[in-house]
């Protein structure tokens, strides 16, 4: 029986990471909020690597920071050990990588929703989502209940249609044992929308207490910890940390996976949803780097208390006893004792072209996604989405232009550029190297780059905003101060160079200069800075590294002006693309399918070369001049 | 309109034997259908692509044949610019392809703009950007080796060379990246050292190229040089022996205010673009002529001065002053009528001239011409050129581009010896790897299309 249950500005379908931000958002900035999850035990779960952060990753979640969101609080809180890693790289790409306890990690996310005013959290599986005139208006769960709504999020991550499979054992079921999701695919394919089936894994957890550690490398923690989010500071969430172990497999691990390849279920075709290249199963990894001697194995804790190990690096779908006989190869885990085998699942996602970038659907007006279901993979690319999705369709009900970030001012505008506009056919890991400005995209100034932007669409207090303008002040007057402040060449000026290794000085130097020399710093220079005042450790970084890596910084900066220059080229929503005879076919049905709203985007396209770009300039060029003669 | 139909003369202006009027677009075979007349009447919308038809160009409105012509029909894509292209091959008389190209414009094409059609050749991919830039150069080429360095460029050569630095630049900057992405893992590192010795590869192979770069110039644009020394020295017997002597190419560039005629004559396949000769030929005094001003400014320009001086008479105040002014340029010093008694003070001149650039000769006689052929080689040739396979970079674009991927590569290692982190080295490896890409297209700024296509002449 069908009846009506509620209306809300915003329905939000799922609560892993990118439903809670996304509900969590629109609920902060004042709109009525439900959110829907299968099983309310699986709020924030984290089905796969008990972690947060890591290269590119730590960078998504600084971000979502900065602009609001809850992961860098909630993984401060709850974390079990906490690492920078790349330090021995330069500051672009310094990462923070924090290994969580799942369970608390959950709590608290569960915790904090329940005491957030305009939120409700519900249980119960959403089938139906109802759209007229292109305009989505309701939402209906299993029981007939229809909740009426402005706008609705979907974040159904891996379990629509989801299957679980190891060996020849094939389950309908979502991640970790919990019920799948059957009935929304239908639904959304009936609204028009291009339905995907990806594939992801993750391995097999081993009991702590069969494992020989004294055949395995400890991997402590940092002494001193970065808090991920920034409002916290070190000394506010330091705790005694938990370590992790490090092992390798061998040619006996290896021989018995190649043994049992064609039971594999990915190689034995069973499997056919498209995997992960940046995530490789054991066996994808065996296959392709079939001339490693070893590959590296993390064992990392679940939580504080149980002694559930995650075992990282060996994802699988092989069946139950090749993993346990895998397992036992590897040094100290001779003994070991298998507690949930390792699986591959299998779901259903869009193609994420049909979006635009503030990740509203293109056809269906007021409906959004985020997260795996756009077809990325891991929880700070789907916190990210969530946040961004939650954002905006708050603003969309209060009549507000949407908040799009670009690839030149976050790691966040990387990833929603790269699925809207080039789409993407497995799992969307993001990576450094996906960004062209990753030395002006560090994690360090974050809060620099995109607090203002929260603050202005309502999710920074003014008190958080003042601090950083406050902070920004300091940092360029010390700045300023450091590059007008000069040295000359006396005595201890003198020593303190040869004690480091540094040329002694002909003439004065400012100490600006000084400071790009590679075996100097800020604190060294200090002997020599007598009218420096006390600052915080945030601005004291910020200060060296602007100033250090002055000249790539600006470089960079120019390059940003040119990406700007072409993203500010617009294309005119009527242009139809057949009447562009200069175009390669390929770049017309792309340019066709997608609809780029600038050359710049339109120069990202895959299939479409320079040439194509020139053609579509020449007649855009044309097309504005007729324009303009009529 | 983009697709609209151009047209233009594609044959140099003057009386030859054969003019061509080359038309391209979608509506390239309609339109010469409605001026094309064949005896058995057919249509050559109807015609095999890529076929040679006889008949007339016929004004239908004043009913009278304008020429006998044979037009050759080629449907796209297989043609240069990838659309439908007629060529119609007429007599070359000025006045009759004039006729025929406006009876073609009056009936729905345009006149082409200058390089519309390669253009076009390029927009529609049938060929990149350095190929484009090739086919203006082979159309200037003015000597062989000249033509024999555009076709190189056309056939790609430098492409080639260019992508394959790109692929190896692309791995060093890949494996960096590999590197921050996966920290953890316990891939090999690429070493700071085996980074800096790719960059150092890389950058002397573009330093090769970017030498050939000014050679490549000088095959291609020709040598300027001036040609100066006191009347009655012997100027034009000399330029009469190196004209008469060579195969010279003279050239009427019309449209300039002084119609300079510039005289190329051939040294060892260097054209030699002999500049401003009008004075040389009246056997004025140089200087005394336009004034020691002037005369700066033209002996600027030069890439070579060739100074003559009479043997038989000692060195003037007006030789010197000529000597003075021509310091810091390249300098070959004729000592003229050595069939004479020699008066010259050939000690004293070496106090002003390196020695081994001053040449004795008798332009008269025809002594000693061989060994002007040698010094000029000597001077800008590093030694001899064997065009076949050589890659020669001939155009400023890329020379530019070059450069300012050397300059990456330098600024590359720096930042390597300063021991900046890697981050940093991918940006300037990046920077290298975009400016490559210049030269080959694969990076594209929208004002190097417009740059490129302004240089050529109409009809291209």
């Amino acid at each position: 029986m069908n009846y009506i249950n509620g209306k809300y500005d915003v329905v939000v379908i799922g609560a892993g990471h990118a439903g809670c931000e996304a509900a969590l958002s629109t609920a902060r900035m004042g709109l009525s909020t439900i959110v829907f999850a299968v099983n309310l035990d699986s709020i924030a779960m984290m089905p796969c690597n008990p972690s947060v952060g890591g290269t590119s990753k730590g960078h998504l979640v600084r971000e979502l920071d900065a602009l609001g969101g809850e992961m860098g609080k909630n993984i401060d809180k709850t974390y079990l050990q906490s690492k920078m890693l790349n330090t021995a790289k330069g500051p672009a790409v310094h990462s923070l990588r924090a290994q969580a306890d799942k369970h608390t990690y959950s709590n608290e996310m569960k915790k904090t929703m329940e005491n957030t005013p305009n939120l409700l959290i519900k249980q119960g599986e959403v089938c139906n989502i109802n759209a007229q005139d292109g305009k989505v208006v309701s939402v209906q769960t299993i029981s007939g209940a229809i909740y009426e709504c402005s706008t609705c999020i979907i974040a159904t991550g891996t379990y629509l249609k989801a299957r679980c499979i190891y060996g020849d054992v094939s389950i309908n079921s979502g991640p970790n044992g919990l019920q799948s999701a059957n009935h929304l695919t239908e639904s959304l394919k009936q609204l028009g929308i291009e339905i995907f089936r990806f594939k992801t894994g993750t391995p097999a957890r081993i009991d702590g207490n069969t494992v020989d550690y004294d055949k395995m490398e400890i991997q402590n923690g940092d002494e001193r910890v970065v808090p991920f989010s920034f409002t916290n500071k070190s000394e506010e969430i330091e705790r005694e940390q938990v370590p992790c172990w490090l092992t390798y497999t061998n040619n006996k691990t290896h021989e018995i996976i190649k043994e049992n390849l064609e039971r594999s279920p990915l190689y034995g075709g069973v499997i056919k949803g498209t995997g992960p290249r940046y995530c490789p199963s054991i066996e994808d990894k065996v296959v392709r780097f079939a001339d490693k001697e070893r590959h590296q194995i993390f064992l990392e804790p679940e939580g504080e208390n149980t002694n559930e190990l995650y075992v990282a690096g060996m994802s699988s779908s092989l069946p139950e006893d090749v993993q346990r006989d895998m397992l036992r190869s590897v040094s100290g885990l001779e003994n070991c004792e298998i507690m949930r085998v390792g699986y591959a699942i299998e779901y259903d996602c869009i193609n994420p072209l049909q979006l635009k970038h503030s990740l509203e659907f293109k056809k269906i007006n007021g409906l959004f996604s985020a997260g795996q279901f756009n077809g990325s993979s891991g929880y700070e690319e789907a916190a990210a989405q969530g946040l961004i999705a939650g954002m905006n369709a708050a603003l969309k009900v209060k009549g507000k232009d949407p908040l799009i970030i670009d690839r030149s001012e976050g790691y966040i505008g990387v990833l929603i550029d790269d699925l809207v506009t080039k789409g993407t056919k497995e799992p969307y890991r993001m990576m450094t190297s996906r960004s062209e400005y990753r030395l002006l995209l560090r994690q360090d100034n974050a809060d620099i780059r995109l607090t203002k932007k929260g603050y202005e669409a309502g999710l920074i207090d003014g008190e958080r905003y003042k601090n950083l303008v406050t902070k920004i002040d300091l940092i360029n007057e010390e700045i300023a101060r450091i590059k007008k402040t000069t040295v000359g060449a006396r005595k201890e000026v003198q020593e303190l160079l040869t004690k480091y290794n540094s040329t002694m000085l002909k003439s004065g130097a400012t100490l600006g200069e000084l400071i790009k020399r590679p075996e100097l710093n800020y604190e060294i220079l200090s002997e020599i800075d007598p009218d420096r005042v006390a600052l915080s450790d945030e601005v004291k970084e910020q200060v060296y590294i602007q100033l250090k890596y002055e000249g790539y910084i600006i470089r960079q900066e120019q390059k940003v002006q040119q990406f700007k220059k072409l993203e500010k080229k617009y294309i005119p929503d009527a242009i139809n693309y057949e009447d562009i005879k200069g175009l390669r076919i390929e770049a017309r049905q792309k340019l066709q399918n997608i609809r780029p709203v600038s050359i710049g985007q339109a120069s990202r396209i895959s299939g479409v070369s320079p040439a194509d770009i020139s053609v579509l300039l020449v007649y855009l060029e044309q097309f504005k001049r007729s324009n303009n003669n009529e | 309109m983009i697709n609209d139909t151009i047209a233009s003369i594609s044959t140099p202006i003057g009386s030859g034997g054969i003019g061509i009027v080359r038309v391209s677009g979608n509506n390239a075979i309609e339109i010469i259908d409605k001026i094309f007349k064949s005896k058995s009447n057919k249509k050559l919308i109807n015609v095999k692509t890529h076929t040679i038809n006889y008949g007339y160009i016929y004004d239908y409105n004043n009913e009278m044949a304008i020429d006998e012509v044979l037009v050759m029909l080629m449907k796209g894509p297989s043609t240069f610019t990838r659309e439908d292209i007629v060529e119609i091959n007429c007599h070359g008389g000025v006045v009759v392809i004039q006729k025929v190209l406006e009876l073609v414009l009056k009936n729905g094409a345009r006149l082409a703009e200058p390089g519309e059609f390669t253009k076009r050749a390029f927009l529609n991919g049938r060929i990149d950007l350095s190929q484009a830039e090739a086919v203006i150069d082979i159309i200037n080429a003015k000597t062989n080796l000249s033509l024999q360095t555009s076709v190189n460029q056309l056939e790609g050569k430098l492409s080639e060379k260019v992508k394959q630095l790109r692929k190896q630049l692309l791995e060093m900057i890949a494996h960096i990246e590999a590197s921050i992405d996966y920290p953890e893992h316990d891939m090999e590192q690429l070493t700071f050292d085996k980074m800096r010795k790719g960059s150092q590869y890389l950058k002397e192979e573009i330093g090769i190229l970017l030498e050939t770069a000014d050679t490549g110039k000088i095959i291609k644009e020709g040598l300027e040089t001036v040609i100066v020394g006191k009347p009655n020295v012997g100027k034009s017997s000399l330029m009469n022996v190196l004209v008469r002597n060579q195969r010279a190419i003279v050239t009427d560039v019309p449209g300039t205010t002084r119609d300079i005629i510039e005289e190329y004559v051939n040294i060892a396949g260097i054209p030699l673009k002999i500049i401003d000769t009008a004075g040389i030929r009246e056997t004025d005094d140089f200087v005394e002529k336009i004034g020691v001003e002037k005369s700066k400014e033209v002996i600027d320009k030069a890439d070579l001065i060739i100074m003559m001086l009479d043997g038989s008479s000692p060195l003037t105040k007006e030789d010197k002053t000529i000597i003075d002014l021509t310091k810091d340029k390249k300098i070959i010093v004729l000592v003229n009528k050595t069939d004479l008694d020699m008066k010259l003070d050939i000690e004293s001149l070496k106090t002003y001239v390196n020695e081994k650039n001053i040449i004795n000769i008798s332009a008269k006689e025809k002594i000693g011409i061989n060994l002007i052929e040698d010094s000029i080689k000597e001077m800008f040739l590093k030694g001899s050129i064997n065009m076949k396979d050589n890659i020669f970079v001939t155009n400023v674009r890329h020379k530019n581009a070059l450069f300012n991927a050397k300059n990456s590569l330098n600024n590359a290692i720096n930042t390597i010896d300063m021991m900046m982190p890697e981050d940093c080295i991918s940006i300037d490896l990046q920077d290298c790897y975009d400016y490559l890409g210049e030269v080959t297209g694969d990076s594209l700024d929208e004002s190097i299309i417009d740059q490129i296509f302004s240089q050529f002449c109409l009809g291209k």
